[in-house]
């Protein structure tokens, strides 16, 4: 994999200036995630109201990938119920194990921008973080 | 090239016949020479027998090569004796063998055991296993910003309760060199014994563990040029003999009744069960090979790499060098960061340009914490790298806030 078209526009413009790195003062709930492979973390706030998820942000330390991945999810499941985001952070996953069809890649927006990581084992982590993330806090509903 | 300075036989490595990334990542695993491939398939494919047991001639050769590993390291080392040489897994397994052995046995909860806070996990998660166990208390040996420990700080930590001192000789983050003399000579005005992490000098500086009076020292094979699944444990005699054997099983007794056992002498009494001969035999070859090509030979080398590119990534705008500003004081270690890149940006930008470090916390998330920084890249090399290598490293990094989206 080439990281010279890897780290696409879309990748680079959500780590550099990123819309839901910020605080949520009126979160409803939040969820701790960690990368164990190297440490990084992240930490999830969600203002969930009648089911809905109605804003989010995150905190933390992580490369480009697990930064922008986490504000590209943010972005994608704000205004979305939660059982429409589990099933779109279940279909991140699916795109990342390689699994996902045109159309379901398609359906995640610019999270498709990801899709490469399929191909590269070592940074599969840090792409999911965010979404594993989410997934433990809809759980924990 | 200065005149001093010897070229790598890079033809020895057959690795770089179809590498075509520059390798800089040797502090996690040298390259290996050819001697030492040969030299393990040689055991397999002439030697092959269970060491130390067999009668007959194939036996006997095994165990002669692998007693002839044991006394090469032992000299390797400058060693007293090839007793005080055990091998075991690896640098991690040995200092294993020292907390369980030696820290189970002797610590008390009104002792000290003192650890660096530059250690890697593998010479200090053992330690807090023994302190948590024993009951005796850990205090953890401060460095300073360049990696650097003050007198004041070495006598702050050894007190006359203190009963072991567990330190790096080389940091595997910063490179810098632990002051051992005086951190060995305060531990012994005490009464302390000394544990020495030499995975990351015995490989690229002369060690002499008699002058140093170290007590134990234990080295990997696999970062200097051997085999992995080899790891050695130099221990004093005196210490050795009086500590229980780690692991109990065959190829470690006298004689075995239902009731007991009268355990083997040194050092068998600590290699328990069938023992890796080829990778020792291996381990010999990677000496013989130090010896062929002469270790100062290898450090000037090092040094010269060290400072090249030392000066190169000093000079790149918004690259920071983690330790010493003396490129001696690095031993062929340079972590870095680049202001607003993640590490593992760094690391996926210099693969995608055919190089190859290492980033993360470099099991050493303590030293890290300490520093204030949160993970890091390294670059690190040995004497077969070449300028050409760290070129391409110095272009590659020249050019990632760029390619990250910074102006």
């Amino acid at each position: 994999m080439d990281s010279k078209s890897f780290y696409n526009e879309v990748l680079l413009d959500h780590n550099m200036n990123p819309m839901h790195k910020s605080s949520l003062p009126d979160a409803t709930c939040r969820m701790d995630g960690v990368n164990p492979s190297c440490g990084d973390s992240l930490t999830l706030h969600l203002k969930i109201e009648d089911g809905i998820i109605k804003d989010g942000s995150f905190s933390g330390i992580g490369c480009a990938i697990s930064q922008a991945s986490a504000d590209i999810m943010l972005e994608l499941i704000t205004g979305k119920s939660l059982d429409e985001a589990k099933r779109l952070s279940e279909l991140f996953l699916k795109m990342i194990q390689g699994d996902a069809t045109d159309d379901e890649i398609d359906e995640l927006d610019e999270a498709g921008a990801l899709r490469d990581i399929s191909h590269m084992p070592a940074r599969v982590k840090c792409a999911v973080l965010a979404w594993r993330t989410l997934n433990e806090l809809i759980s924990a509903q | 090239m200065s005149e001093n300075i010897i070229d790598p036989r890079r033809e020895d490595f057959p690795i770089f016949e179809c590498l075509g990334a520059a390798y800089l990542d040797s502090a996690a695993t040298s390259q290996k020479p050819r001697c030492v491939i040969d030299a393990e398939r040689d055991f397999y494919e002439k030697l092959n027998s269970n060491p130390l047991r067999g009668f007959y001639p194939l036996s006997l050769a095994a165990t002669e090569a692998y007693e002839n590993a044991r006394k090469a390291v032992c000299r390797f080392i400058g060693a007293q004796s090839p007793k005080e040489i055990v091998f075991t897994n690896n640098a991690t397994s040995a200092i294993n063998l020292v907390a369980y052995s030696y820290g189970l046995e002797n610590l008390t909860p009104c002792d000290r055991i003192v650890v660096s806070i530059a250690e890697h996990h593998s010479n200090m998660l053992p330690w807090q296993m023994v302190a948590s166990k024993t009951g005796a208390e850990l205090v953890y040996m401060k460095c300073g910003e360049h990696g650097e420990f003050s007198d004041e700080e070495i006598e702050r930590c050894i007190t006359p309760n203190t009963k072991l001192v567990a330190i790096a000789a080389v940091s595997n983050v910063t490179g810098a060199h632990a002051p051992l003399e005086k951190i060995i000579s305060a531990a012994h005005s005490v009464g302390a014994v000394v544990m020495v992490d030499g995975a990351q000098s015995v490989p690229h500086l002369k060690t002499d563990v008699q002058s140093l009076d170290a007590d134990f020292l234990a080295f990997s094979a696999h970062k200097m040029l051997g085999p992995m699944g080899v790891g050695v444990l130099y221990g004093k005699r005196r210490l050795l003999e009086e500590m229980p054997p780690f692991l109990t099983g065959g190829e470690m007794i006298e004689s075995v009744t239902v009731k007991g056992a009268v355990y083997a002498e040194l050092p068998h009494k600590f290699e328990a069960g069938t023992v890796n001969a080829a990778g020792a035999a291996a381990l010999k070859a990677a000496i013989d090979y130090y010896d062929g090509v002469g270790i100062d030979n290898m450090e000037r080398r090092e040094l010269f790499l060290t400072k090249y590119a030392f000066d190169g990534l000093s000079a790149i705008p918004g690259v920071h060098i983690i330790g010493s500003d003396d490129h001696k004081n690095h031993t062929g270690i340079l972590s870095f960061t680049v202001d607003g890149v993640h590490p593992h940006d760094i690391s996926e930008i210099l693969s995608s340009d055919g190089v190859c470090i290492r980033a993360g916390h470099h099991c050493a998330q303590p030293l890290l914490a300490h520093l204030g920084v949160h993970a890091s890249a390294r670059a690190s090399l040995m004497y077969y790298n070449t300028t050409q290598e760290i070129d391409r490293f110095l272009e590659s990094v020249s050019s990632i806030r760029r390619r990250m989206g910074y102006r």
